[in-house]
């Protein structure tokens, strides 16, 4: 079984339209998606969900104000400014670390189980589907992406898949992080902008650091050739193999107002590049 | 004044709405918080004059007073530290800086030392005072870094924050604080979706909110819909171009590119201290 994990360094480059168009094309797989803080994947994979679990993401603060004496040592102590000046917790602000329930010389203060989100296992057109959603302004996307990988794992154990296909977050921090480990290619899907090449950079740098090979696809590289040009010589100098090139379309946009993936949706060019990029990758990744 | 530019959806135009709203302003100052993947620069080409290493504190334990009684690793929800026989291993990476361990070591064997997450970079270009953080390759927390380059924050009298994507810990971090917020988005399902997370957070949060459509002339009408029926304003829209598009892959702000969207920008403000209810200065 082999792990394929998108990624993009910048936001809106098209990960989950790629994302979505491979999981058309592949066979006998599991999609993933590990964009938990602001998932768009079940938009066009229109899941039933199966199973719901919530996640409790770790310990939250409450003051117990009989015994509270207000001797403020737990907002001296607290690092993450999550005591407020009038001594209540700011739970946007806290980390959960435990700190001002240990040092409360009143015992005052307990942790007790945040749940801040929930993940699904659910059913699609195109084989089991497991994803989350992390709740608003809520923390440890890096712990939920963990547990949506593990889950999958062993969906795909259960049902005896060849492959998971994950989408995964912009950035380079705890979430990609997460999504990263154990997997046996990142696929990043850049655009060429300057912005679009900086960030690929980034993220191709994590990639390598946490010794997760890479291929590039460079998606709407016809809104600027010379970049396009010169995100290949990135690629070539850094030994990086680039799968392919979409062009840009207006059919993309089309589908997806229709919940339909690009393969889906019998129009525009864009179609066959991806149709081609994959049969490349499948090759590569012998799946 | 600090004005935060978010959006749920990443590469819907934050970092096009916010340098060229700064651009408008004469007297501004930018800060780029996406410290994952700082852009803002590429447009404004910043001289740097001040650049600092952001350290979090992480424990340093002294193999000589250590007693191995396993309180540090106790009260370390992380699992930064873990006790195996007589040896205290530290794992600096999943270490969050709470300094719990220190606290209640009862041997005094554990000292703090600074670990450096990423770098602020502060200087000027194109007449704005300029500050961003780049948070270094492999580091998983970025809100530590986002808090040192809000505390370059100098509110005279505007401060434009470039915010992360999401709806989790480094918007929030990024945004806290701020008089109004201006979303970004697309109407496509994808940029509608993201759009009603980000309003979740900006009510939980009680920041004053309006929208920019990006590419208003793509996909359908439910994103307008929504806008209405929440009662959210729509500040601006902005129609897909490929002279915009072509000026942004080449790093060149909306507003040099297209001069009629000086005005439009300049509306963008004043639309937002209106909303903000201040008089223009």
């Amino acid at each position: 079984m082999k792990e394929l994990l998108v990624i993009s360094g910048k936001g809106g480059t098209g990960k989950t339209v790629v994302t979505g168009a491979f999981a058309s094309l592949a066979e006998n797989t599991v999609i993933v998606d590990c964009d938990v803080d602001a998932a768009d994947l079940h938009l066009l994979l229109s899941p039933t969900v199966k199973e719901a679990h919530l996640f409790k993401s770790g310990l939250q603060p409450v003051i117990d104000e009989e015994r509270c004496t207000r001797c403020g040592t737990c907002r001296t102590v607290c690092r993450f400014d999550a005591v407020t000046p009038k001594l209540s917790i700011s739970h946007i602000d806290c980390e959960g670390c435990g700190f001002c329930a240990n040092a409360c010389p009143e015992q005052a203060i307990e942790m007790i189980e945040n749940v801040s989100g929930e993940w699904y296992i659910s059913e699609t057109r195109y084989g089991p589907f497991v994803h989350a959603k992390l709740g608003i302004a809520e923390e440890n996307s890096g712990k939920l992406v963990t547990l949506v990988k593990q889950q999958a794992r062993s969906v795909a154990e259960e049902s005896g898949s060849d492959l998971i296909l994950i989408d995964g977050s912009p950035g380079i921090g705890c979430p990609v992080i997460a999504s990263l480990a154990g997997v046996d290619c990142a696929v990043v899907v850049t655009e060429p902008t300057i912005s679009g090449l900086h960030d690929a950079g980034r993220v191709i740098e994590v990639a390598k650091h946490f010794d997760v090979p890479v291929k590039v696809v460079v998606n709407k590289f016809d809104l600027n050739e010379e970049m396009t040009q010169k995100t290949e010589e990135y690629c070539r100098n850094n030994g990086i193999a680039v799968l392919g090139k979409i062009p840009f379309c207006e059919s993309v946009v089309r589908a997806t107002v229709e919940g339909k993936t690009v393969v889906e949706y019998d129009h525009g060019e864009a179609k066959p590049a991806i149709v081609k990029i994959w049969k490349t990758l499948e090759e590569e990744l012998g799946v | 004044m600090i004005i935060a530019v978010a959006s749920g959806k990443g590469g819907t135009g934050k970092t096009t709405v916010a340098v060229s709203l700064a651009l408008v302003i004469l007297e501004v100052q930018l800060l780029d918080c996406d410290v994952e993947e700082p852009n803002s620069h590429i447009f404004i080409r910043p001289a740097i004059t001040d650049t600092e290493a952001v350290p979090i504190l992480v424990p340093k334990i002294d193999e000589e007073k250590c007693t191995s009684c396993g309180r540090c690793s106790s009260v370390c929800v992380y699992n930064a530290i873990a006790v195996l026989g007589t040896h205290t291993l530290v794992f600096p990476e999943l270490c969050h800086g709470c300094g719990a361990c220190s606290y209640f070591c009862p041997e005094g064997a554990i000292e703090e030392v600074p670990r450096n997450i990423g770098t602020v970079e502060a200087g000027s270009g194109r007449g704005l005072k300029f500050v961003h953080g780049i948070l270094n390759v492999g580091e998983a927390m970025s809100p530590p870094l986002i808090r040192a380059v809000k505390r370059h924050t100098d509110k005279n009298p505007v401060t434009i924050i470039d915010a992360p994507p999401g709806t989790s810990c480094p918007v929030i971090t990024s945004i806290k604080g701020s008089d109004f917020c201006i979303l970004v988005t697309e109407p496509t399902p994808f940029g509608l979706n993201d759009l009603m997370l980000s309003v979740e957070v900006l009510r939980k949060m009680r920041i004053p909110f309006g929208a920019v459509i990006n590419r208003c002339d793509i996909g359908n009408r439910e994103t307008v819909s929504y806008c209405k029926k929440e009662r959210i304003p729509i500040l601006m829209e902005i129609p897909f171009r490929r002279e915009i598009a072509s000026a942004y892959s080449k790093g060149i702000p909306i507003v040099e590119a297209v001069p009629e969207y000086r005005g439009r920008f300049i509306d963008l403000y004043k639309s937002v201290l209106k909303l903000q209810g201040m008089n223009q200065s």
